[in-house]
């Protein structure tokens, strides 16, 4: 249960910017950095449409989702109001420079989400 | 630490307004005691009319239930009229001896109805017009009694008399000025609405003078007598002849009120700054308003006083009025009488029950007054705040702009006659009865309130307009009161143009240096204002200031499209849309290489390859080998051409030329929004040159260059600007024209919306009258773009950080 991975180097994230964490199963995981160096981590996955938070704007500790641009808190995943809903958060630490999530979330949080579809796949008849 | 406390008197829309408002921003600094005099939660006050018409229910119109009040830890004192204020020891009382200490004081008192000092005003049957308990004794008269007499044909006058008569009773007004509503109309306008309230059954005596108010045997009134002698029978009679701010209180505790408690621009009294003033009851500069916009306003600068933060100035609003009658449309605001100095542009077809008038003063709208046709209300009011020059839109102004979009909303231009089906919002799919339900539920009043709850407008904006007209209806707001100056975005006060100016002016090139200079309220903005402030450093202080990649959109970061999956668009560019044999086979070996599933020309003559993974764009961008098309940025997209002479048996000049020339010296320009252009070789236009924001038309002596042209939201056919001989100064002209708008659009506006605010005279006069100021420009832009990296090639130099194309494990 106790079990931490170490993901990246916190100077691997850019400062108000986010790298993905592939999973062998499930969708990714979002690993943001704020301006005073704080590391949060939620699943890559916006609770409106399913966008890729990772690819939005951080700013202070918020990160909007570059689809609908719904502001997700990055400490609990909640969806500022009046929008409602809620992504999954993973537990972070930053060790000595390393970010590390916990393997026991990475094998289990959001496992089962089917992927966002797009394109030609989605053509009815 | 003991928290303070803060007593508020008056349980209304302006003083509960401000307390959510400081509950927001800090939620635990005080211990709120709330006083009210009526025995109800705060309800909104607006739409008693409805109520009194039937139309709505009192539960409907409750803004803040018990529960909340509650939830929120506020003492409430219903029915408890505060009589006294002990400035010296900070205590309020009432006259049962409830007593509360204060260390901040909020007095949002509001204002009564002014009531004829005639005889017989004492008298059963002679009330006044508003709150609860009026109308709750008007709806009962309506049931027991046959006439009722309005004293007052003012806004609420009439309100009060339509209800009256769709109660069932026989209503006649009382008017001492020689038209209705003279305060709001001119005296057409006002003919035109009496008009209208008569053949709905209502009566009315213009220029009467009431003198007494006779009563019965049984105490109650029974009829008006005028100053002729002559009288009227009355069982009710409802006075609604202008109201007077409530200040006994606050003057009896030696504050200083003259036409309402006089406050500064942070809503504190001017005799004692413990003290606050909102609403109804506030003198600010001179003026206290009744209408629900400006109130709000003034709450939100009280709270943030009051939290203090110690921010935001209450400045004053201008204001639009709206009858709430349904079915009759009008519309006023500033100076809409005219006069000496004033020219007026009119418009009267009074068979159709239209009438519109324009007031101008120094090539200025200063007033416009509408009936029977108020769509364009909104346009004229941005236009009255702006204070924009008129002379080159003046042919048009009549007959308006409406400031609604020509798609995604089925046609519609009149709120009032959509079905509840019908949809409002095309981008978002909402309806009438969507956002109207939500009006009512959430209590919302402000455009921005709307399309934060319910997403209607807040994507492309063509329903803008639609969406102000319900609100208009369903809340009663003055919905367009918005400040003159609009801000950026929360993280400040200060508007588009101010933040361009300081950047400018102070010689600013970093963000950080902004957020300081401009006091931001957040330590590193939103990511509404970083993209807006990013682009106006790189524009002002080109090769200094520099780009900051986390502050730009995914689009822009990434240097390609995202997909409503994740995935990514590809859309090389194709100088004037032509394309070779090699670029096509690179293209078609990209496709199969990584799986591209979908391959599609776009509207702009280019090759769009959508799905691609993030992961593979840095290879697609390198197998392709085509430079980036930049149809992810705010920047020069497409130039559009038709084959022009070189093929065309029509062509009269070399259009694919031109538009390649064009794209080669302008691309990788960013500018505030997308840029399109096109070039056709003959006025038959085949590269709808009309519709972007340059068009180039060949004819057989030259060219013709359009400006400012739009084929998305609302589409607008691009304005002649000028002739032209070369090609060399068709690249000079669009250059210059260009750096005009890259230097002084605001972020997120087309040229059709930049050149709708300065005025296309204005362009012309930069850039055809001054032939050294367009040479420098031109000068300028070529500065800003040499040595301008491509995205997709020269990552280092672009700034491009690879890392955001790779997973971590």
């Amino acid at each position: 249960m106790s079990e931490w991975k170490t993901v990246c180097q916190l100077e691997d994230i850019p400062v108000l910017g986010s790298r993905r964490v592939q999973r062998p199963l499930g969708p990714q995981v979002a690993v943001f950095r704020t301006a005073d160096d704080r590391v949060f981590a939620l699943l890559d996955r916006c609770p409106h449409k399913g966008g890729p938070l990772s690819q939005g704007i951080v700013f202070g500790e918020s990160v909007a989702c570059p689809l609908h641009n719904w502001t997700i808190a990055l400490d609990s995943g909640q969806a500022a109001a009046p929008d409602e809903g809620c992504t999954a958060k993973f537990s972070v630490r930053v060790e000595e420079g390393c970010v590390l999530l916990n393997q026991y979330e990475l094998d289990t949080i959001g496992i089962g989400l089917l992927p966002v579809v797009a394109g030609p796949c989605t053509r009815v008849g | 630490m003991k928290k303070s406390k803060l007593v508020l008197i008056g349980n209304g829309m302006a003083g509960v307004r401000t307390l959510e408002e400081l509950l927001k921003i800090a939620p635990d600094l005080y211990d709120i005691t709330v006083f009210g005099a009526e025995p109800h939660p705060n309800y909104n006050r607006i739409l008693l009319s409805p109520v009194l018409a039937g139309e709505q229910t009192l539960d409907e119109i409750v803004l803040n239930p018990l529960s909340w009040y509650e939830e929120h830890g506020i003492t409430l004192h219903l029915g408890k009229k505060i009589d006294r204020i002990d400035r010296r020891n900070r205590l309020v009382s009432c006259a049962d001896g409830t007593e509360a200490a204060y260390d901040r004081l909020l007095i949002a008192t509001g204002s009564s109805p002014f009531i004829l000092p005639v005889p017989g005003k004492d008298l059963d049957g002679v009330i006044a017009y508003r709150d609860i308990a009026d109308t709750e004794a008007m709806i009962d008269a309506a049931t027991k009694y046959r006439h009722a007499v309005v004293i007052g044909g003012g806004l609420l006058g009439l309100e009060a008399a339509n209800g009256l008569m769709l109660r069932g009773m026989q209503v006649s007004v009382i008017h001492i000025a020689s038209w209705l509503m003279e305060r709001q109309l001119d005296d057409q306008a006002g003919d035109l609405l009496r008009k209208s309230l008569e053949a709905r059954g209502l009566r009315f005596l213009l220029g009467a003078q009431t003198q007494a108010l006779i009563g019965g045997k049984d105490g109650r009134v029974m009829a008006v007598q005028f100053k002729d002698g002559s009288e009227i029978p009355a069982d009710l009679v409802v006075m609604a002849a202008g109201i007077r701010p409530n200040t006994a209180l606050a003057e009896s505790a030696g504050i200083h009120c003259q036409r309402g408690i006089v406050v500064n621009d942070t809503l504190q009294t001017t005799t004692d700054p413990r003290i606050y003033a909102v609403g109804e009851c506030a003198a600010h500069r001179g003026i206290a308003y009744g209408l629900v916009a400006p109130l709000f306003e003034q709450g939100k600068v009280c709270a943030t006083h009051l939290a203090q933060f110690g921010i935001g100035r209450y400045q004053g609003s201008q204001t639009s009025t709206k009858l709430k009658v349904t079915g009759i449309d009008l519309f006023s605001a500033g100076d809409f009488m005219g006069g000496e100095g004033t020219e007026e542009i009119v418009m009267s077809d009074p068979f159709a029950g239209v009438y519109k008038k324009l007031v101008i003063k120094d090539d200025q709208l200063v007033g416009a007054c509408l009936y029977g046709d108020t769509v364009d209300g909104s346009w004229y009011f941005k236009l009255l705040r702006e204070g924009r020059k008129i002379a080159d839109i003046r042919d048009k102004l009549m007959f308006g702009e409406s400031n609604i979009g020509d798609v995604g909303h089925q046609g519609h231009n009149k709120a009032a006659a959509m079905a509840d089906a019908d949809e409002v919002c095309g981008c978002n799919g909402v309806s009438k009865g969507a956002i109207c339900k939500a009006i009512k539920d959430k209590g919302l009043f402000t455009l921005e309130e709307v399309r934060k709850h319910t997403k209607a407008s807040a994507s492309c904006g063509s329903c803008t307009g639609l969406v102000e007209q319900l609100i208009m209806f369903t809340a009663g707001g003055d919905y367009s009161a918005t400040p003159k100056k609009k801000a950026i975005c929360g993280c400040t006060d200060h508007s588009h143009q101010e933040v361009r100016d300081a950047i400018f002016a102070e010689h600013l090139t970093s963000m950080a240096a902004v957020h300081r200079f401009l006091n931001w309220k957040t330590p590193n903005g939103c990511a509404t204002c970083r993209p807006a402030l990013n682009y106006y450093l790189i524009s002002s202080w080109p090769k200094e200031a520099k780009d900051d990649p986390q502050s730009r959109y995914i689009n822009e970061r990434s240097h390609a499209n995202i997909q409503k999956d994740g995935t990514y668009s590809v859309i090389p560019r194709m100088w004037g849309g032509e394309t070779t044999a090699d670029e096509l086979r690179r293209i078609a070996d990209a496709v199969d290489k990584y799986k591209i599933p979908t391959v599609k020309v776009t509207g702009g003559q280019r090759i769009d390859l959508l799905g691609v993974k993030k992961e593979d764009l840095p290879a697609v961008w390198k197998d392709i080998g085509m430079p980036s098309g930049h149809a992810y940025a705010k920047a020069l997209r497409t130039v559009k051409t038709c084959v022009g002479s070189e093929w065309c048996r029509m062509g009269t000049q070399d259009s694919t030329q031109m538009g390649k020339d064009l794209e080669r010296a302008m691309w990788r320009m960013y500018a505030p929004h997308k840029v399109k252009f096109a070039v056709s070789g003959c006025p038959r236009n085949c590269a709808e040159a009309g519709i972007k924001d340059v068009g180039i038309i060949g004819v057989d002596s030259g060219w013709e260059m359009y400006i400012a042209g739009n084929g998305g939201i609302k589409t607008e056919v691009a304005h002649f600007f000028c002739k032209l001989k070369t090609a060399a100064e068709v690249l000079e002209y669009t250059g210059a024209f260009m750096q005009l708008y890259r230097k002084e659009g605001w972020y997120l506006e087309r040229t059709v919306h930049y050149v709708s605010r300065v005025g296309l005279d204005y362009v012309k006069k930069k850039i055809l009258d001054d032939a050294e100021l367009r040479r420098q420009l031109w000068a300028e832009l070529q500065h800003a773009l040499d040595g301008e990296p491509d995205p997709w090639f020269e990552f280092d130099k672009a700034g491009v950080d690879l890392r955001q194309f790779e997973v971590v494990a």
